[in-house]
């Protein structure tokens, strides 16, 4: 199903929690909002499900306006951040609800009913825990009864709100494997919200990054991570050095830093990814780096860093570029790419 | 809780505190509770039972049980439908109705009463068009049962709504994402998290309603095998001089009282959130 | 599956919300507060204004009157006090202490809610008479306490036990031994502890819970009137003279009386939502 959000509106008692926000997914398509808490992603989740009602704009479904459909009558799955299982039914029960409280004539047969429970714990490798309680769960096993409970009714759209964030990194990171594999079997269109920035790239096929109710870029992983549209994007998908400065004459400067530059003269905002920095080598133009601490992780050499005006860097550099760099030395390197925008005013 | 030795109060502290607790609540609570039952069987079980047994009496029980049946009803349509409205939307003016839930908590019983005289009554607002009509609600039973559910009024609202308020909108969301209908998340998902709740409300609104005596005696009319409700009819026995009588009824409604609070122990048991608020 | 756009209407007061009902839940909530509630309380409003200034003065605050007030409010205020103290000392021992019969204490503290006033009132007529199991020896020290001021307080404080007792014991359990082993382990005695550790954060819950029982008291009839001894101008209380100007017809009167006590009662309930407010405060 095609989920079209259209410039939708909406106001809290005091501070708007989205601007105008448009946004188009794509059927089977698993797409992560994106953004720091306050930045309604949240929000928008509960709109497209009908939780929440929009002050303007429209949200359509296959072209059908269910702006102000309930949330009844949408037929989307829901996953909510602390789960919101019954807690005095059981695994079973919580899975079968959905089916259970259909109005006679779409309801299936009991045995059907069950047959589908079944079929659904298995999907989420919950098999036999049927008969428990959420309180007798752990919190992955939690995570699971609540996407199996929401995938029960066949939602055309699953939506999920933060699914790992009451969850322990290991945990996390199984479960989000799990995601991507239930979500390849089932197909459903799906969505989920998170403020892990390192969830959305390793999870989604496209990213929507929200900011201060506003969307800032919507692209796959690469796009954002390659091509971040704004400095907030730059500055909130992986990590960038940050440089408050100008350019002049082909070159941006900042202090005691500079590196070339193709965009045109004028105050700007530099971004330099850590692995973005290369020794300079010769007489080629760079800045000097104060190496204060070098951390070797696998393939990658991290180095926390200063520059001659004492501002922090953080640079990477893969083992076999760089024979050996010690602590308290200091290197000339050079940015091989860096981002470059408007300071906003 | 055991308290560490290094904040543990000596025990000749202890023993004062004790001391002088028990010796408070003998006077204050159960020697008043001892005393009810020592007067009523002050001449053997005979005369108590005999006394239960009297058709005025009988009457008093009939009507105080009508009351409650109807009185505590109300209390739990008006109670789930309010706490409902407060604890899972929000709206403008929120803490102000909450506020006005609790108003008859505060206003004196005899006040309680006659509002009711000053609406209904022969000379009230409404008085000359009930005579009229041949309709009594003032010195009769309508009047008793309004007064009744003016006195109850928060009982069950109060006990839900910090406890709705509490269990937050989650599941309900839920419910109703999942395709469930208003009634259907209310009585498959809500109940079951608050019965023990709505139980203990109910629980504390049966007393009252059974007990209420300032308000009722204001409407009631004090008409004996009429309008005279348990309260009022230990009060009609004891102004004339039937001690026996009326400490054997009273006995009936200590009893009562006491059913109530094994009930509230049991059910503060079952849910520990539950009366979390002094009533 | 209907999935029109209906009911786009937004109300200017809430937010749509998903969960149902709250029209329906939120118009039974307000019709049944008006009818039961609201307008029949602006009625006695109402009827109290037909009255003129100085006649509203000579039926609200007449002498008799004004000895009312003066017994229901300081009977209410001793009764209070009472209950602080022993109120507080009962909450201490069934929050610290284990003792036998504890169960039973903590049922019957809550004796006063249950129990109907009438039956209190009666059973505390006669244990306080002067022929009583207590008043007779009250009365050979010469005491009188049924059918005085006094038993008026005796009274009160039954009623208003509870209220103290209820609202100090989950600040008192909450008040983690935590606090008070660390001001230990800072080096501060037993006596220094309860008066610097304990009494402060016990402060707010102290004033809401004696606030409860005074507002209780105030209003409060069926259990004072059969050990009061109802003499005009001396053990009469408020909520019986209003009473007694009923059964003599005398509305305004009545009216008048009830919007004093009325106003007491808001005021009071001002007073105390303004603590629990300074509480939450101090406990956020």
């Amino acid at each position: 199903m095609t989920i079209s959000i259209r410039a939708v509106e909406k106001q809290f008692a005091r501070y708007p929690a989205l601007r105008g926000v448009s946004l188009d997914i794509e059927p089977g398509e698993l797409l992560a909002l994106l953004g720091p808490s306050g930045s309604g992603k949240t929000t928008l989740l509960r709109i497209i499900a009908g939780l929440e009602f929009p002050e303007a704009g429209q949200v359509l479904f296959d072209q059908r306006d269910v702006t102000f459909a309930s949330a009844a009558a949408r037929q989307v799955g829901f996953v909510f951040q602390q789960y919101a299982l019954f807690r005095h039914m059981t695994v079973a029960k919580n899975v079968a609800f959905g089916l259970d409280v259909r109005k006679a004539a779409t309801k299936p047969a009991r045995a059907e009913i069950s047959r589908r429970v079944d079929v659904l714990l298995g999907l989420v490798e919950l098999g036999g825990l049927g008969g428990r309680y959420p309180s007798q769960l752990s919190g992955g096993q939690r995570q699971r009864v609540a996407l199996a409970r929401a995938l029960a009714v066949s939602p055309e759209v699953l939506l999920l709100d933060e699914p790992f964030g009451a969850l322990d990194a290991t945990v996390r990171k199984s479960l989000r494997k799990e995601l991507r594999r239930i979500h390849n079997a089932t197909g459903v269109t799906t969505i989920f919200v998170t403020h892990d920035q390192e969830e959305a790239l390793d999870l989604a096929d496209r990213v929507a990054i929200l900011n201060l109710g506003q969307i800032e870029q919507v692209g796959t992983p690469a796009e954002v991570y390659d091509n971040p549209a704004s400095a907030f994007v730059c500055g909130f998908v992986g990590e960038a050095n940050r440089f408050e400065g100008h350019v002049e004459n082909g070159r941006f400067v900042s202090g005691a830093v500079s590196f070339p530059a193709t965009t045109a003269s004028g105050p700007k905002l530099g971004f330099v990814r850590p692995h973005d920095l290369t020794l300079s080598v010769g007489e080629e133009a760079g800045f000097d780096l104060h190496i204060d601490r070098v951390i070797a992780q696998g393939p990658v050499i991290q180095v926390e860093a200063k520059t001659t005006d004492h501002r922090r860097i953080d640079a990477a550099f893969a083992r076999q570029d760089v024979a050996s760099l010690t602590a308290g030395t200091t290197i000339r390197v050079t940015a091989r790419k860096a981002h470059l925008f408007d300071p906003v005013a | 809780m055991s308290p560490q030795n290094s904040t543990q109060d000596p025990l000749w502290v202890k023993a004062l505190v004790l001391s002088l607790v028990a010796a408070f609540l003998v006077l204050v609570l159960i020697l008043p509770l001892v005393s009810v039952f020592a007067e009523a069987l002050r001449r053997g079980i005979d005369p108590a039972l005999e006394a239960i047994a009297n058709p005025d009496a009988l009457a008093a029980i009939k009507l105080t049980l009508l009351t409650a049946a109807i009185a505590v009803p109300f209390n739990i349509v008006f109670g789930v439908c309010a706490a409902w409205a407060v604890a899972k939307h929000d709206f403008a003016g929120k803490s102000l109705l909450i506020s006005l839930i609790d108003l008859p908590f505060s206003v004196s019983p005899v006040v309680a009463g006659l509002i009711y005289v000053l609406i209904f009554g022969a000379h009230g607002w409404f008085g000359s068009w009930l005579i009229d009509h041949d309709i009594r609600i003032i010195f009769a039973v309508p009047g008793i049962i309004l007064a009744t559910i003016f006195v109850t009024f928060p009982f069950v609202a109060r006990e839900l709504i910090p406890l709705m308020q509490e269990q937050g909108v989650d599941e309900e969301e839920a419910a109703v994402s999942l395709g469930a209908n208003g009634l259907t998340a209310f009585f498959r998902v809500t109940t079951p998290n608050i019965r023990w709740g709505l139980l203990y409300g109910v629980l504390l609104c049966n007393a009252r309603a059974m007990g209420e005596f300032g308000a009722v005696s204001v409407v009631s009319g004090h008409i004996r095998g009429l309008t005279n409700t348990m309260p009022l009819h230990v009060e009609i026995l004891y102004n004339e001089y039937d001690f026996v009588g009326a400490f054997s009824v009273a006995a009936l409604l200590c009893l009562l009282s006491i059913l109530t609070l094994v009930l509230k122990g049991i059910l503060e048991v079952l849910q520990p959130q539950v009366g979390a608020r002094g009533h | 599956m209907t999935l029109s756009a209906s009911s786009k209407r937004l109300s200017p007061f809430r937010r749509r919300s998903a969960i149902p009902g709250f029209g329906i839940t939120l118009g039974v909530t307000i019709s049944l507060l008006s009818l039961v509630v609201l307008i029949p309380l602006a009625a006695v409003i109402l009827k109290a204004s037909g009255l003129d200034g100085p006649g509203f003065m000579a039926a609200g605050f007449s002498p008799r009157a004004m000895a009312a007030y003066r017994l229901s409010f300081g009977a209410a205020f001793a009764a209070a006090s009472v209950n602080a103290v022993f109120g507080a000392l009962t909450a201490w021992a069934l929050v610290r202490y284990e003792f036998f019969g504890k169960p039973i204490v903590n049922a019957l503290v809550d004796l006063p809610f249950a129990l109907p006033t009438a039956v209190a009132g009666i059973a505390l007529a006669a244990l306080y008479a002067p022929n009583g199991w207590v008043g007779q020896y009250l009365a050979a020290m010469g005491l009188k306490a049924a059918y005085t001021p006094v038993g008026v307080v005796i009274a009160l404080t039954f009623i208003g036990l509870p209220f103290v007792v209820r609202t100090l014991e989950p600040v008192l359990r909450d008040l983690s031994a935590d606090v008070e082993e660390a001001a230990a382990s800072l080096g501060a005695g037993r006596i220094s502890i309860i008066g610097r550790v304990i009494l402060p954060a016990l402060g707010p819950a102290w004033l809401t819970g004696f606030a409860l029982s005074f507002a209780r008291g105030v209003g409060e009839y069926g259990s004072v009137i059969f050990i009061a001894g109802n003499m005009p101008y001396k053990s009469e209380i408020a909520p019986l003279l209003i009473v007694i100007q009923l059964e003599q017809f005398n509305y305004q009167a009545a009216a008048a009386i009830a919007v004093v006590m009325l106003s007491a009662s808001f005021a009071m309930l001002l007073v105390i939502n303004t603590v629990q407010a300074w509480a939450r405060r101090l406990s956020a």
